[in-house]
């Protein structure tokens, strides 16, 4: 295979990191390649999230986490509207349930104030069960933080892959670094479909980064601690039931278990935060996803009569340290992005900005391109409202032939039912493809690189 | 758009309902179907015996499809195909999408006949991974009767119900050899001698075990059970999960609708109306599941009943008797409102046991019993109780003594 040359920067991993990270230097004037080991993007630690957009009001004070949360929330706001992204600005309650917890409550809202979160309102036992008429009476108090937000975990991650490529960065899956070394000014990669030169290598492999580290430098500053977290997703009549992010105390450990809506109109209840070795297996666990319905229970005793639509299992790269892993070594051409365990969706616009500062890259231009982001939210002007949508194929998800044939289309075009999933939702209601999934072979046929076999396909949420 | 007989779904209950609707020139009949071709379920069923009750005759689930539609089409109906209902409004109306996007139809009642569907994965609470090839039988015929495509060629079958051993006849006529057909339960559900066919097909039939885990990334690669030897992994290209039926509800949850939690479907009183004006119900939306045939004798039922609403001529809903069910030996029954005489009445209780049970059926009121049978009924057997005439006060308890 002849070998690619002429790159500026080459980044490794394409998830929502890597792809802003893309997005980033392509919209400077670099000439980039993003190279993904999956048949599709955003197929690792990208694919399962509870897809909301934090303040940072209980980051780790005077971190680099806080710094590129905060830059990344700003970021987003600034630029949703022009790539057509969704926003629900629908505010969080941090809800204390014991004496511990209500306690506790005090120094969490001195941290947000001192992150730079400074319109938190507290709230006592009436004004949350006023807010919140569905929460458990058992609640204590607690407190709002008005800026934290809903937002589209995938389309957000594509809107920025898609901007990089109108930059005219270049996109590769199934182009798994199998090794690379330092030539006198440039990085030459070895990956499963060629070799390939850049001046700058970002190393953004997420659960995969140490790995990467050690193809690369022969060793690894940092080791990666896959922690498995997994989800249960409410069907759509459950989403009334809350109208705020609700999220715990948190813990020493985690975050705790979150309850809220989605952008697409379910209602979500999650993680679990459980230490593994394992970086490709996610596995669900049925009396896990018992006792997060029991938790989803006690907070919101009405989704007892409610009906799960989904249950999904994903991986974050947390490493042996709390913070962000991020390392320039400047001499080297070589960027390290690592440890992005659970804030990476609202950071990684930040995260993005900071790398091209450690580089010292070109002035940060403005995008001269800005790509429409087909609409998913519910309640935003879906393709079905639309004349010629062709007809509508998911009926659970309410998801238009044409919604479908554009993403097969895109300029990162879909390579797998996961990757149509996550640019389409179909198959992602409550029927998960009992309907839909012969019209979706016909549709597919010929079109994926990882070839249809049906149902909940290849691990999407 | 306006009609003034709205009807959602075109399978067999929403079909008989339009036919005869239309024939008696009661006004406007319309048919809203969401797939390219009317005929609901039976339409992706390459199997027979469809047709019995309705035509005298033995039809493929095809050729039945195609003569329902061609009845309600004769007598003066129009089938909106390609077209999904979004949302159920108060009036009654519908909003509507098609490809040419976004009406609404206003209508003097509406006829809600959506079907059922297999219950998915997560609703089955299977862990393990999720790779691609675990299917419904629903997909699975679709994908082979209508596309001629095989999405696996050996995966595991769960579940002995009646539809499972019809995917077991989809998965031969494709050329698919399942590797085991596993029921979590002590015995197949399914009438009495159906393991035979698992046996003639050369299918291993285990019993008494469930599915753990599901193994592999991209696709299926290994079923981890656990039954009576033990936990073991099958190896397996697919996982085929069959069964285990559920009101396709969920336009009906989000509008406010009653749903009854045993039987999956809405709460209907005896004329088959739910608890918004207009609103009325009918076939496998009502309750997992009955035959086509069962479905199309609700849907002439129903318009019956519907008939009788546009003319003034039911009885309202104030004074129905809750009807409720003691113990847990019975899994649903319907109506779960009843009211006494009138035009398109159900003027039985149906009902479905949980498990094998024999003894006798008691329907009870103020602690008398009122009406009683004897019943000798699997899961999968329909038992139909008549209401007796003349019912006093207060709600009615249905019951079940066993046989000591």
């Amino acid at each position: 295979m002849a070998t690619d040359t002429g790159f500026d920067v080459a980044v490794i991993g394409a998830g929502v990191v890597g792809c802003a990270i893309a997005r980033r230097f392509a919209v400077d004037g670099a000439r980039v390649l993003l190279l993904e080991r999956a048949h599709d993007v955003l197929d690792g630690a990208s694919k399962g999230n509870s897809a909301i957009l934090h303040t940072g009001f209980d980051a780790p004070g005077d971190s680099l986490e806080l710094d590129c949360i905060r830059a990344g929330h700003a970021e987003y706001l600034d630029i949703h509207d022009q790539l057509n992204l969704p926003l629900d600005r629908c505010g969080a309650l941090v809800l204390a349930w014991t004496d511990e917890e209500q306690a506790a409550l005090p120094a969490l809202m001195a941290q947000a104030r001192a992150n730079g979160v400074t319109d938190i309102q507290p709230m006592d036992r009436e004004a949350l069960l006023a807010a919140e008429p569905n929460l458990a009476p058992s609640v204590r108090a607690g407190f709002r933080v008005p800026g934290e937000a809903l937002i589209d975990p995938w389309s957000a991650a594509h809107a920025y892959l898609y901007q990089a490529i109108a930059h005219g960065a270049q996109l590769r899956c199934r182009a798994e670094v199998t090794g690379g070394r330092r030539l006198s000014d440039r990085w030459q990669l070895q990956t499963t479909v060629g070799e390939v030169q850049a001046a700058l290598v970002v190393n953004a492999a997420g659960l995969w980064g140490d790995h990467v580290q050690r193809l690369l430098t022969g060793e690894s500053w940092f080791q990666i601690r896959p922690r498995k977290g997994q989800f249960i997703l409410f069907d759509k009549p459950a989403a009334a039931l809350a109208r705020h992010i609700l999220l715990p105390v948190p813990s020493k450990v985690t975050k705790g278990v979150v309850v809220c809506r989605t952008v697409f109109g379910n209602l979500l209840v999650g993680p679990t935060a459980e230490e593994q070795d394992d970086r490709d297996t996610a596995m669900l666990i049925p009396e896990t996803l018992a006792a997060l319905r029991q938790t989803g229970q006690a907070i919101l005793p009405a989704l007892a009569g409610q009906e799960v639509a989904a249950a999904y299992a994903g991986l974050r790269p947390a490493t042996e340290e709390k913070g962000y892993r991020i390392r320039a070594d400047r001499g080297q051409g070589l960027v390290t992005v690592g440890g992005i365990r659970s804030t990476g969706l609202s950071a990684a616009l930040g995260i993005a900005a900071h790398v091209a500062r450690l580089v010292g890259g070109a002035a940060r231009r403005q995008p001269d391109h800005w790509p429409q982001m087909p609409v998913l939210a519910q309640g935003g002007r879906r393709d079905w409202r639309d004349a010629g949508n062709e007809g509508i194929v998911c009926h659970c998800e309410w998801v238009t032939q044409r919604e479908i044939l554009a993403a097969l289309d895109a300029p990162a075009p879909a390579n797998s039912l996961a990757g149509l999933k996550r640019r389409t939702r179909v198959t992602m209601g409550r029927c998960q493809g009992f309907y839909c999934s012969a019209r979706l072979a016909q549709l597919t046929e010929g079109r994926f690189t990882q070839p249809f076999c049906g149902g909940e396909d290849g691990n999407a949420g | 758009m306006q009609a003034d007989i709205a009807i959602i779904g075109a399978g067999p209950a929403g079909l008989a309902a339009a036919t005869r609707l239309a024939a008696q020139g009661i006004g406007r009949v319309a048919v809203i179907e969401r797939e390219p071709q009317p005929g609901g379920i039976p339409r992706h069923c390459g199997h027979s015996p469809f047709g019995m009750r309705e035509f005298h005759r033995i039809l493929g689930g095809q050729a039945y499809a195609a003569r329902l539609a061609a009845g309600a089409r004769a007598a003066g109906a129009t089938i909106l195909c390609d077209t999904t209902a979004i949302a159920l409004l108060p009036g009654p109306a519908l909003e509507l999408s098609g490809p040419g996007g976004v009406t609404r139809l206003s209508a003097r009642a509406v006829l809600l006949a959506t079907g059922t569907r297999e219950s998915s994965r997560v609703q089955r609470m299977i862990g393990g991974q999720k790779p691609g090839g675990i299917l419904t039988t629903g997909a699975l015929q679709g994908i082979v009767h209508l596309n001629h495509q095989r999405p696996f060629l050996r995966p595991v079958v769960l579940g002995t119900e009646v539809v499972s051993f019809s995917a077991l006849l989809t998965c031969r006529q494709a050329g698919i050899r399942p590797a085991a057909m596993i029921e979590p339960g002590p015995r197949v559900v399914a009438r009495r001698g159906a393991g035979l066919l698992p046996r003639l097909l050369g299918v291993p039939l285990m019993l008494t075990t469930r599915i753990t885990r599901i193994i592999g990334r991209d696709r299926v690669e290994a079923v981890a059970v656990e039954g009576p030897d033990g936990a073991h992994q099958i190896a397996a290209d697919g996982v085929l999960l069959t069964g285990a039926f559920r009101s396709e509800a969920g336009l009906l949850a989000m509008a406010g609708l009653a749903l009854d939690p045993l039987s999956t479907g809405p709460v209907i009183d005896s004329f088959g109306r739910l608890d918004q004006p207009g609103f009325f119900a009918a076939g496998n939306l009502l309750r997992p599941v009955e035959t086509a045939g069962a479905c199309w004798a609700e849907g002439l039922r129903a318009a019956d009943a519907i008939a009788a609403h546009l003319a003034g001529a039911l009885p309202g809903r104030a004074g129905a008797l809750p009807l409720r069910i003691d113990g847990d030996a019975i899994r649903y029954a319907l109506p779960q409102l009843i009211l006494p005489a009138g035009p398109g009445r159900h003027d039985h209780i149906q009902l479905r046991v949980a498990r094998p049970v024999v003894g006798e059926l008691r329907l009870m009121q103020q602690d008398r019993v009122i009406a009683r049978q004897r019943i000798d009924a699997r899961p999968e057997r329909r038992v139909t109780m008549p209401i007796p005439p003349g019912l006093g006060q207060g709600p009615l308890v249905l019951a079940l003594e066993k046989r000591r």
